[in-house]
């Protein structure tokens, strides 16, 4: 709670300088949209955590990097981290709003309100936000499809285990883990039907204490391949310390488990960032609502470890580009849930509006989902 | 038996940290003052590990870094409580929101940076012996100094008169006073000690536990330290009892999980804090027991002239 308004008192005090020169900006464009040539496109970032989570807050900030890297001079980008979701929210886009930013990214499901509030306020401003559903003419909506990635991550996990039980650290029992959950186990019985996921909930999208101690525990009660939902790389150091493999979560966790890490699912905004800041400038934007996979680049594999064998790289490869052609689809049914219930019928597909209300495991997992 | 071993030796690093920052502020307690802000001096006293460690490749030099990080951070309260009389709630309160800023703002550059850990023991022969060697001998130094710690609060407050001198100044700062012992000196030192010990437990999680910095890494291990006091009831070995107790519960509920039975990890989140509270209402209903343990001037501001 409280910490949050610290940092951001910090970082308003290293904004404060950013919003004086935007107020200049405001006087000479007092409308916003694309007014002098010569005035920088001006582009905002709301953060709901540190950008030092080296996560999700840090892969947004690569996104905002690549789109300064892009366009140069010709925008400027602000960026407020460890925006608490809330009345905070609303307060910090109205400032990037009301100081001349033409298009702001926010980046966190429970900014979706206050987002929706300001766009209100400001028709002329664009927004996108991200993992959203409410949408409106100068409002956008993104998100990545990660439980793509978390398919061939467990063909792979399903090839290189050899006490055949793999260890799943879990966040929270809400829909986007349940779907990673299902779309792992599904990989994983494809190639490895005898292999058994053990799941732990941590309760927490970040304590690398505890999630070490769920590895720890995981390990002991064998499994050999470490699975993680969850932000830190406790779990990696913990693999690379028992020469086990993991695979890194939200960013590259290579420089934790240089041998454990066989790939790792990176969430990568770059070219999104950059395609729609270009759009903006052109004046192409539409609001729309976006889902990219493995096919946009969007869901990122990282490089293959030195422990993959050549054919697991191709077997996965060949899995990837599967998806990524829209040739295999990984929630096709029929498909059962673990008490026995059909849930995707024979010849039918999990629409998007399943997926997002997922809360059941699929056939193969021997526990049960947790519930509220 | 293999499960149990290990059992055993998750619970005891999961546990070491905690103990590091009880018994710390277990000892500014029983001086009379109330630092709340455990959870920020524990995490400079990560950040500072961390950052020594990785810029002079020496863990030895981190340790020493984190505990002064974590005097530093004390001094601070010391000044604001003990010399300008400021609410001590309210300023440990602060002290911890100040910590948690400021060693995210100094740990910046070391995000994602991999440091070499202080790697756990190995003595041979003895570490080999089934059960008994990985979980007596075979553990990382930091957990073997924790317990060192512990051994030598129980032994200095209740064998010797420096630690009989503590107390009394936590039990009657006047009557303390006017027997002439620098009431303000000897807080300031319990203080510093607290310090010192949650520095060290922060230094245990950035350097051997998770070696790693990412902000807010403590994760609320500050606040479980607080309620271990009151768990124990100002008394060092049972601090230890109880650190190993919350730290049971939390591996045998993740162990539970890993064998797909559904366990709503939120009750386990809370699980220290419930105990706590059970602790006080039970230790409340015999005030004999309170008032042997509990030290009578805790939190109270101490001006001489009054």
């Amino acid at each position: 709670m409280s910490e949050k308004t610290w940092t951001i008192t910090r970082r308003t005090v290293l904004g404060l300088a950013a919003g004086a020169l935007a107020l200049g900006a405001a006087v000479t464009a007092p409308f916003g949209g694309a007014a002098l040539a010569a005035d920088p496109f001006k582009v905002g970032f709301v953060y709901v955590g540190p950008i030092g989570d080296h996560g999700w807050s840090y892969q947004h900030d690569q996104g905002r990097l690549a789109v300064e890297k892009q366009f140069g001079d010709k925008v400027k980008t602000t960026y407020v981290e460890n925006v608490a979701e809330g009345a905070d929210a609303e307060r910090v886009i109205n400032q990037l709003a009301q100081s001349g930013h033409d298009l702001i990214f926010t980046t966190s499901f429970g900014f979706m309100n206050p987002t929706a509030k300001v766009a209100k306020r400001y028709p002329n401003v664009k927004f996108e936000h991200a993992t959203g559903y409410t949408r409106a003419d100068n409002l956008a909506t993104y998100a990545a499809r990660f439980y793509e990635g978390r398919y061939p991550v467990g063909v792979i996990a399903g090839r290189m285990t050899k006490s055949n039980v793999i260890g799943y650290i879990a966040p929270f029992p809400i829909p986007e883990v349940v779907r990673g959950i299902n779309a792992f186990t599904k990989g994983l019985h494809s190639v490895n039907p005898e292999a058994d996921v053990k799941i732990i909930y941590v309760n927490a999208w970040y304590d690398p204490g505890k999630e070490r101690e769920a590895a720890e525990t995981l390990v002991a009660q064998g499994a050999d391949v470490l699975v993680q939902h969850t932000d830190s790389a406790a779990a990696m150091q913990l693999a690379e310390e028992k020469g086990l493999t993991a695979f890194g979560q939200a960013s590259d966790m290579r420089q934790f488990g240089p041998n454990a890490q066989a790939t790792a699912i990176v969430d990568n905004w770059n070219d999104y960032y950059v395609a729609r800041v270009q759009a903006a400038m052109d004046g192409t934007w539409k609001s729309e609502d976006t889902w990219g996979g493995l096919n946009t680049d969007m869901v990122h594999m990282a490089d293959y470890g030195p422990k993959v064998p050549e054919e697991v790289k191709a077997e996965a490869n060949a899995i990837i580009e599967k998806i990524k052609s829209g040739e295999f689809q990984i929630f096709a049914g029929p498909m059962k849930d673990n008490q026995g219930a059909v849930r995707v019928e024979e010849g039918k597909v999990a629409s998007d509006k399943d997926l997002l209300s997922m809360d059941w495991y699929i056939e193969g997992i021997d526990a049960q989902l947790p519930k509220k | 038996m293999d499960q149990f071993v290990n059992f055993m030796v998750i619970m005891l690093g999961a546990a070491t940290p905690l103990i590091f920052a009880a018994v710390g502020e277990l000892v500014t307690e029983k001086s009379g003052v109330l630092n709340l802000g455990v959870e920020g001096m524990m995490l400079m006293g990560a950040v500072a590990a961390f950052a020594t460690t990785l810029t002079t490749g020496s863990p030895v030099l981190g340790l020493i870094a984190a505990m002064a990080a974590g005097v530093m951070m004390s001094m601070i309260f010391g000044l604001l409580t003990l010399t300008l009389l400021a609410n001590q709630v309210a300023t440990g309160l602060a002290l911890t929101i100040f910590g948690i800023g400021l060693s995210s703002f100094v740990g910046q550059d070391f995000v994602g940076k991999p440091v070499q850990a202080v790697a756990a023991v190995d003595l041979g022969p003895l570490t080999a012996i089934p059960v008994i060697g990985p979980i007596v001998f075979g553990q990382n130094p930091l957990v073997y100094l924790a317990l060192a710690v512990v051994a030598g609060v129980a032994w200095f407050l209740y064998r010797t008169r420096a630690g009989l001198i503590l107390r009394a100044v936590g039990e009657s700062h006047h009557a303390a006073h006017a027997i002439g012992y620098p009431v303000i000196a000897i807080r300031y030192g319990a203080v510093a000690f607290g310090g010192a010990m949650a520095g060290l437990g922060g230094a245990y999680l950035s350097l051997a536990y998770t070696p790693m910095w990412v902000e807010n890494m403590t994760a609320g291990r500050g606040w479980i330290a607080l309620a271990l006091v009151v768990f124990a009831t100002w008394r060092p070995w049972r601090v230890v009892a109880g650190a190993w107790l919350f730290g049971g519960v939390t591996i045998l509920q993740l162990h539970a999980q890993g064998a797909g039975i559904a366990v709503p990890s939120q009750l386990m989140n809370m699980l220290p804090y419930l105990a706590t509270i059970v602790v006080l209402v039970v230790i409340s209903r015999d005030a004999t027991r309170i008032r042997m343990n509990a030290p009578a001037s805790i939190g109270k501001v101490f001006h001489p002239e009054r």
